[in-house]
């Protein structure tokens, strides 16, 4: 099935390329340079991790078609050239390059992991020119490493580790093991949920650590390894196949028989679902429950994309969405293409998402888009979100002068 | 102790699973010395297939008739490959299978996302081993025992092949001496395709008996071809005792090695490989290779310098080069700069491994170091450009220099895995040392000096090192420090009987060799501005591999015409399609099978005869453009 979809959606984009190369000849004169589109350049792991990359594309694509039928942004359609990065820095970069030079797009837009959107951010900097990361997590992209041409959408590291710290502290849980993948958004995931919790309480022992390669967990070992240590609860930092590993592993042996565990991003549908039936029950995760949540402005999209893709929203397709509407704003907003306008336009913003509205601060270029958080459960052989809230990233952020001090140059 | 005794079960569960790819693989290279690059592909469709097999066929007995069901179609598909692919390039020079397989990784990443979608799928449970048992308090999943007992089973079955049947005799016959065998009339075909189809029966179902431990997703392949290669040389290539001995160790210290050094896993299996290679060059119970065969990127007829024509196109072509500002955009330009790069660094590999016969598969360590040597210099000194640029491959001399003279002293498949290990060990001290490299978040920052900053200006500066170093290779190849450094690849006991020093020989070319890249390496942070660790990984390390085989490994202008080609052609692939690992794949099989010699060889051996024909009055015909 995936396969037919696929294709077909190949064909439908070229004709569509077909039908609007005809159309732009036919356009005549002075009229149809009005109508020129905003070029808009979108970057992003299609290849390496299509099954996040996907539903992300698919949000865009829904936002990029009822921005459109809106009449655009002052009266010129968005265009949006996509490119694949192949999940390396490296092509990222020249994909950039392509982007900026050949097809001289207005702004950037995407990326999913870290040290692509970091390398696509430090571009945007030397090349001035505009970058909203969609997806990438790391800290650095906004804090350390920030810089003035980049904004990130999704709440970061640190701030999902803060919601999830505060449940957590909740618990009578004392004796703490983490397992996190060994590179920096587990370590760092680690480190920050650590941070928040001794901040929080000071009767927490740290009793194990365990850091399995990415994609390349040892899942009896590593599991075995953490019961050894008899913590009363676990934070679990793995994600995709190392997860699954982990879970099936971790159940069979009785791992978390008893034990509470916290866990990051397993409450989203792209890692949740592929788990099914042995979604292990009352987990503390981060997530995105799309077939609870009721809002108005969920509910509208929710509509809207199910009757465009006949599939449900992943996190994915909520990232897409609203960067898309992010870049649109910052569009209408600004006085010109110009990358000093888009700057200034794009801080303090605020845009209206499916999961409520969102503000780019001033001080660090963060969005304050949040999580929610919630315990795991499984319903009718799936895995689901119950007794979840929304968090809205804003009360997990440092303040401005903080956030500003943890930046370059400051 | 009951602790230690399950995590000693947890080593063995692993090791079963390790042993069963490792087995196949080492069975293929032992009898066909093909480098099967694929062997991780057709473990990833084995757990595919079986899969699908496990959730269509119901009941409980569907399970288990599904996994060994699932290897057989797998192993089907080999047989076919082997018959189609793989047997037309047998003749063409060694290494030159590994394009092949190379080319149909990529295709089959692409396949198993069509068919499959790009969701990870998780299988059903062994029916009759879901649970767990108790073992001395501890709980232990019932399906691990079946899998302890499972690599044993299979070495058993291998044995009893391998002694007590005729064509088990072939084939240890054929792993000895291969050429022995032919000469005797054995029909080496069908013993080829007969042995690489049991191989790929052994990856497939190491992948099938996964699916109750773990989800299928597209990246199963990477994660296990590399792994798997370096338990084949610990134990000895062609041994699967020897793979069953490795897989042991390897699957035991990683499973205490966590509870020590929980980030032990990252590092481990590179590390014993290198402590093993400097101890017993041969792994653990391989044996001595025979001197007889002919190195890597012997030159069927020797190399000789260009002639008037071929120096009057390189002019020409040098001419355009310096023209392409004045047509082509910022873009081009920029990506014009990264090819010339990468001509650079295939050129440096192709001294190594066509010129002194040493094949690395790990050249991206050079490569990598030229690149974080510039970046070190510009975070921790601020250094400029023009000083990072000469003093950036410093830092890849050293390198070099150091894991070289451990290389030099191994030979074949073992060298180039110790430059294997070496990398991977280079890859992992950058990638978890936060505090100096910044880990996998990388070095930003590190852009030309203003005066270079603008794209053409960097082109030219590219245009004029990479001139240089080509040149300087030239030089290299035919001063009398070459034609030694040929002669020890050519024939090891005749140079040395000659009075010739082959380790020094062979450790200056492989620093020579490196240095080069390591200039590659310093060009490609500055083009980036940013370097992380994947300049050193593996990919980078087969990336320069696909284009010197490519171009030719026995031509000297090879790589140049390799690495333009390949590199210009996945850029494109990669900014046109979402499928451009499929296309580029299926290209690089069509260019396998049309250019068994590579292209450049092609050229030297098919076409500039039918020129010279032609343009019968040319004054030095048939040497021109040789080299």
């Amino acid at each position: 099935m995936a396969w037919t979809k696929r294709l077909t959606h190949g064909a439908v984009s070229a004709v569509a390329g077909i039908a609007a190369l005809a159309a732009s000849g036919l356009g005549a004169g002075g009229s149809a340079l009005a109508q020129d589109p905003i070029k808009i350049g979108e970057i992003n792991s299609y290849t390496a991790l299509p099954a996040f990359t996907e539903p992300y594309r698919m949000g865009w694509q829904l936002a990029l078609e009822e921005i459109n039928a809106a009449g655009g942004v002052d009266g010129r359609p968005l265009e949006v050239i996509s490119k694949d990065d192949a999940g390396k820095p490296g092509d990222a970069v020249t994909a950039a390059n392509e982007l900026t030079q050949r097809e001289d797009v207005a702004l950037l837009m995407g990326t999913f992991f870290s040290h692509v959107g970091l390398a696509v951010s430090d571009y945007a900097k030397q090349r001035e020119v505009f970058f909203l990361a969609a997806e990438p997590l790391t800290d650095a992209l906004v804090w350390s490493k920030g810089n003035d041409y980049t904004f990130r959408l999704r709440p970061s590291v640190t701030m999902q580790a803060e919601m999830l710290a505060e449940e957590a502290a909740k618990l009578d849980a004392t004796r703490w093991a983490t397992v996190a993948p060994n590179y920096e958004y587990g370590t760092s995931a680690v480190e920050a949920f650590k941070e928040a919790m001794n901040r929080r309480r000071d009767d927490i022992e740290w009793v194990n650590e365990q850091w399995p390669p990415f994609g390349k967990i040892d899942a009896g070992s590593t599991v075995q390894a953490l019961a050894q240590s008899e913590p009363d609860a676990i934070f679990n930092v793995t994600f995709g196949p190392d997860l699954t590993k982990f879970v099936r592993e971790g159940t069979t042996r009785g791992l978390f028989q008893d034990r509470e565990v916290v866990s990051l991003l397993t409450g989203e549908p792209e890692y949740m679902d592929p788990l099914g039936a042995e979604t292990p029950e009352g987990w503390i995760v981060t997530g995105y429950p799309w077939d609870q949540i009721d809002t108005p402005e969920h509910n509208t999209f929710l509509e809207a994309y199910q009757a465009k893709f006949d599939d449900y929203p992943r996190l994915g397709s909520i990232v897409g969405y609203a960067t898309m509407y992010s870049v649109a704003e910052i569009l209408e907003k600004a006085e010109s293409l110009e990358t000093e306008d888009l700057i200034a336009a794009a801080e303090g913003i605020g845009v209206d998402t499916p999961l409520g509205p969102i503000t780019y601060r001033a001080a660090d270029h963060q969005s304050t888009l949040g999580a929610y958080v919630g315990r795991t459960a499984v319903q009718d052989g799936k895995g689901v979100m119950v007794d979840f809230g929304y968090r809205d990233g804003a009360n997990y952020l440092p303040s401005p002068d903080e956030a500003k001090a943890m930046r370059p140059g400051s | 102790m009951d602790f230690l005794f399950v995590q000693f079960l947890n080593g063995l569960a692993s090791a079963s699973a390790l042993f069963l790819v490792a087995s196949g693989l080492s069975i293929i290279f032992g009898v066909t010395r093909i480098v099967n690059f694929a062997h991780g592909a057709f473990y990833m469709l084995g757990a595919y297939v079986a899969y699908t097999l496990t959730t269509t066929l119901t009941g409980p007995l569907g399970f288990w008739v599904a996994l060994p069901l699932a290897a057989v179609i797998v192993a089907a598909l080999g047989a076919l490959v082997e018959m189609t692919l793989l047997r037309r390039i047998y003749e063409a020079p060694e290494l030159f299978q590994l394009l092949a397989t190379f080319g149909l990784t990529l295709m089959v990443e692409d396949l198993v996302v069509l068919i499959w979608g790009p969701e990870d799928l998780l299988g059903p449970r062994a029916p009759g081993l879901e649970g767990a048992v108790n073992i001395f308090g501890q709980l232990f999943p019932a399906y691990d025992l079946m899998l302890i007992a499972l690599g044993p089973i299979v070495l058993a079955g291998l044995w009893l092949l391998f002694h007590k049947t005729r064509w088990g005799v072939l084939v240890r016959a054929a792993t000895q001496d291969r050429t022995m065998v032919a000469a005797l009339g054995v029909n080496q075909a069908w013993l080829f395709t007969s042995v690489f189809t049991l191989g790929i029966f052994l990856a497939a179902l190491g992948g099938a008996v996964q699916i109750p431990r773990e989800a299928v997703h597209h990246m199963m392949d990477l994660q296990i071809i590399v792994e798997a290669f370096v338990i084949v040389v610990i134990g000895g290539l062609g041994n699967v005792f020897g793979a069953f001995l490795a897989a042991f160790i390897i699957a035991e210290l990683n499973a205490f090695g966590i509870l020590l050094f929980p980030k032990i896993s990252l590092v481990l299996v590179f590390l014993v490989m290198a402590v093993v290679l400097v101890v017993r060059p041969w792994g653990l119970l391989g044996k001595p290779e025979g001197a007889a065969r002919a190195a890597v990127g012997t030159a069927l007829q020797p190399w000789k310098r260009l002639g008037a024509r071929g120096r009057n196109l390189s002019l020409g072509l040098l001419l355009v080069l310096a023209l392409l500002p004045v047509f082509a955009g910022n873009y081009l330009l920029a990506v014009s700069t990264e090819i010339l790069i990468f001509v650079l660094f295939a050129a440096s590999l192709h001294l190594m491994m066509g010129v002194g016969g040493m094949v690395s598969f790990g050249h991206a360590a050079y490569f990598g170091l030229g690149a974080y040597g510039a970046a070190l210099l510009v975070r921790f000194t601020g250094a400029p450009m023009e000083v990072g640029l000469w003093a950036g491959p410093l830092l890849a001399v050293a390198g070099a220099a150091l894991f070289g003279w451990f290389c030099v002293r191994l030979s074949g498949v073992y060298l180039a895995m110790l430059t294997l290990a070496f990398a991977q060990i280079v890859w992992s001290i950058v990638f978890q040392w936060y505090e100096v490299t910044g880990g996998d978040n990388g070095i930003l920052g590190i852009w030309p000096s203003s005066w270079a900053s603008d794209p053409m200006v960097f082109y030219y500066l590219t245009l004029g090192i990479v001139t240089l170093g080509i040149l300087a290779i030239r030089r290299i190849v035919f001063a009398p420090f070459g034609y030694a450094v040929r002669g020890c690849r050519d024939s090891v006991l005749r140079a040395e009987s000659i009075g010739m020093n082959r380790m020094s020989l062979q450790w200056l070319c492989f620093t020579l060799a490196g240095s080069f890249a390591g200039f590659a390496g310093v060009l490609y942070a500055y083009l980036k501005g940013s370097v992380f660790p994947d300049v050193l990984a593996i990919p980078t390390s087969v990336d320069g591999l696909v284009m010197v085989l490519l171009g030719g490994i026995q031509t000297v202008a090879g790589p140049v015409v390799g690495a333009a080609v390949y590199e210009a052609l996945s850029i494109y692939m990669t900014s046109e399609t979402d499928l451009w690992k499929l296309i580029l794949g299926g290209l690089i099989v069509v260019l396998v099978v049309a250019f068994p010699e590579g292209i450049v060889g092609f050229w030297q051996r098919r076409v500039q005869p039918l020129l010279s024909d032609r343009d019968g009055r040319d004054e030095e015909p048939a040497r021109e453009g040789t080299a």
